[in-house]
């Protein structure tokens, strides 16, 4: 792919800013979170592009940001962030993605590594038995038609209301793992069918279970707020997302703006754009069923929280109290908020589209569970498979510049036929077993795709996020178990 | 004549398909797309479906082809190896499709597709050729 050769001032050390000169129609201007080591990558394909046309939007306040793992996606960049008046501005399926909610959660547990170590095997079998992956993986959950939009309306609640999980788990879930303004009668019957065998799958792709290990403390303060109280601490992460239904609705809507564009005399320069006013009845609708692919993936990440502490505790020999296993935070990193901020001095009601970027919220924001308000709300930025994963909080910084908004990942570099010829699916098995980190995949070739070499060095990323303010470094864990979906 | 190659795409996946008519190269595009998914050596055509998508636009209809697919793929587990279009006028086209429904201890899964995007999709009716990228 063509470098982009596009205007590019850096602002400081980190921030580096795409004049609104740039393009015709550009309503704000761009801001890129990078190094300048980063930068080389970034400028080597088309993301900055895509930030400029993001800035298109109407509505779109103060930037197109793209967080430092940016890269290039489809119609928005991957870490990209725009947040949109909702009196005036527009709402785009393709700002949440298709995979709507996909998101990640962390579990902790009274575990140290040399108890677990032993056992590894034995665990990583046991959670790819416990949990269905891959393409086309169907569910244990047979939900009856009716029981579909009572997952849509009432997400995780609904999961642990049917014995998947524990009350606590809703309080620090984002949105409590139950978003309002949920309607199933947006969701076309097509989604519906495609989601209903789906619920408690991993998936395929870059989604994933990790068995972790703490590797670094940096503020132990706020570590121990969240349970992570030492290094060697076994912790559990999970990284899925809405599956069908989501990709689905996503699609649906995508349709739905395209024939309706006309009407508002909306033009962007990529149809993946496709968006409509936030209060029309084409964006409250996409609004309306986004909010139930939320909730399904919300409810999807629950069911398996539920048979990895199965897993866990019946290869451990513990029971449930014993190994903690209390959840410390669940994440959304695709998905569109209506969140108030300052904008120019004044409170403002903005759509906020994540698309691969994290909620960052600070200690004392109202959203942020009792639990964390004096620390802010736990961020999780999930490495690559074979390198390490952060937790971070939320800052007041980012309610400044980033409408509260962070990272994701580590972000890749490499296509996915690019890492196939780097290594080949065994030989990164190999490496990966060398290194103590147990693997199970029923895909060989998908391992290849998700070799680390394929992503930026999410120690980077986070380092980035940290040093701008956007957000703290709390802790990070490395991998000893992974199954790949 | 080749029916198809990949493009490399950052994050996902795309291809070119090309056709002796349009209506061939949208035909492929389902062959190259199904290929990504799996290897079709190992599917049979025991099952057939018939397909009948009508769009705005011949880009529109590109999308909703390759995703109509997808959704089978989905809720039925169909791979598709052979799609035989019998009507096509650009807005509207009838396709019947054969393939076998996914067993996983005799069909090599590679990777799953979420959805076709619009990013970068392209119909070139001069051409006979289509392009799309899919989210992976």
């Amino acid at each position: 792919m063509a470098k982009w050769n596009g205007p590019l001032e850096k602002v400081d050390e980190y921030r580096w800013r795409i004049p609104q000169s740039y393009k015709q129609g550009m309503r704000v201007p761009g801001l890129i979170y990078a190094s300048r080591q980063m930068l080389e990558n970034i400028l080597d394909e088309q993301a900055p592009e895509q930030v400029a046309n993001v800035a298109f939007l109407p509505g779109i306040v103060h930037y197109s940001l793209a967080m430092p793992d940016i890269h290039w996606g489809y119609g928005f960049p991957i870490g990209g962030v725009a947040a949109v008046r909702i009196k005036d501005g527009v709402v785009s399926p393709g700002g949440v993605g298709f995979d709507i909610n996909c998101g990640v959660r962390l579990l902790r547990t009274n575990l140290q590594y040399e108890e677990v170590k032993p056992k590894i095997s034995a665990l990583v079998d046991a959670l790819y038995q416990g949990v269905p992956s891959g393409v086309g993986s169907e569910g244990k959950i047979r939900l009856k038609r009716q029981e579909i939009d009572d997952v849509l309306v009432r997400g995780s609640r609904w999961a642990v209301e049917h014995g998947f999980g524990r009350p606590d788990d809703l309080v620090t879930t984002e949105e409590k793992g139950e978003m309002p303004g949920a309607n199933p009668e947006k969701v076309s019957g097509r989604a519906k069918e495609r989601g209903a065998p789906q619920l408690g799958t991993l998936g395929s792709g870059n989604h994933f279970l990790e068995v972790a290990v703490v590797d670094n403390i940096y503020e132990p303060e706020t570590a121990k707020v969240m349970g992570i109280d030492q290094k060697g601490q076994v912790m559990l992460l999970i990284h899925c997302g809405s599956r069908g239904l989501g990709h689905q609705v996503a699609g649906d809507y995508i349709k739905v703006m395209l024939d309706a564009m006309d009407e508002y005399r909306i033009d962007v320069p990529d149809r993946q754009l496709a968006c409509c006013p936030v209060n029309s009845p084409q964006g409250k609708d996409y609004i309306a069923a986004m909010r139930c692919a939320a909730n399904f993936a919300w409810a999807n990440r629950q069911c398996i929280t539920h048979w990895v502490r199965e897993a866990f505790c019946r290869v451990l020999g513990k029971c449930e109290e014993e190994a903690g296993l209390e959840l410390i935070y669940d994440v959304a990193h695709n998905i569109a908020k209506i969140e108030e901020h300052d904008v120019d001095g004044k409170k403002e009601t903005l759509c906020v589209h994540r698309k691969g970027a994290t909620r960052a919220f600070p200690a004392g924001h109202p959203d942020v569970p009792a639990k964390y308000a004096k620390v802010g709300q736990p961020v999780l930025i999930p490495g690559d498979m074979g390198r390490v994963s952060y937790v971070l909080v939320g800052t007041d910084l980012a309610m400044k510049e980033t409408f509260g908004s962070t990272c994701h990942g580590a972000g890749r570099v490499k296509s996915r036929a690019a890492a196939k010829k780097l290594a080949r699916g065994r030989d990164i098995l190999k490496d990966l077993e060398s290194r103590g980190i147990v693997v199970r995949t029923g895909n060989m070739s998908g391992l290849a795709e998700e070799a680390s070499q394929a992503y930026k060095d999410v120690t980077e990323v986070v380092g980035v996020t940290h040093s701008t303010g956007i957000s703290r470094i709390v802790a990070k864990t490395r991998p000893i178990g992974v199954i790949k979906g | 004549m080749r029916r198809y190659r990949l493009i490399e795409h950052t994050a996902d996946t795309g291809l070119v398909a090309y056709g002796k008519s349009l209506a061939e190269a949208y035909a492929n595009a389902a062959y190259g797309m199904f290929s990504i998914i799996a290897d079709l050596r190992r599917v049979s055509e025991v099952e057939s479906r018939t397909i009948e998508v009508n769009e705005r636009d011949k880009e529109s209809l590109l999308f909703a082809w390759l995703n109509h697919l997808i959704y089978l793929f989905d809720v039925e587990s169909l791979l598709f190896k052979r799609c035989d279009v019998t009507l096509f006028d650009g807005k509207s086209l009838v396709a019947t499709c054969y393939g076998e429904k996914c067993d996983p201890s005799r069909h090599h899964i590679r990777i799953g597709i979420k959805s076709a995007t619009y990013h970068m999709l392209t119909v070139d009716p001069e051409k006979n050729l289509v392009k799309v990228i899919f989210d992976v």
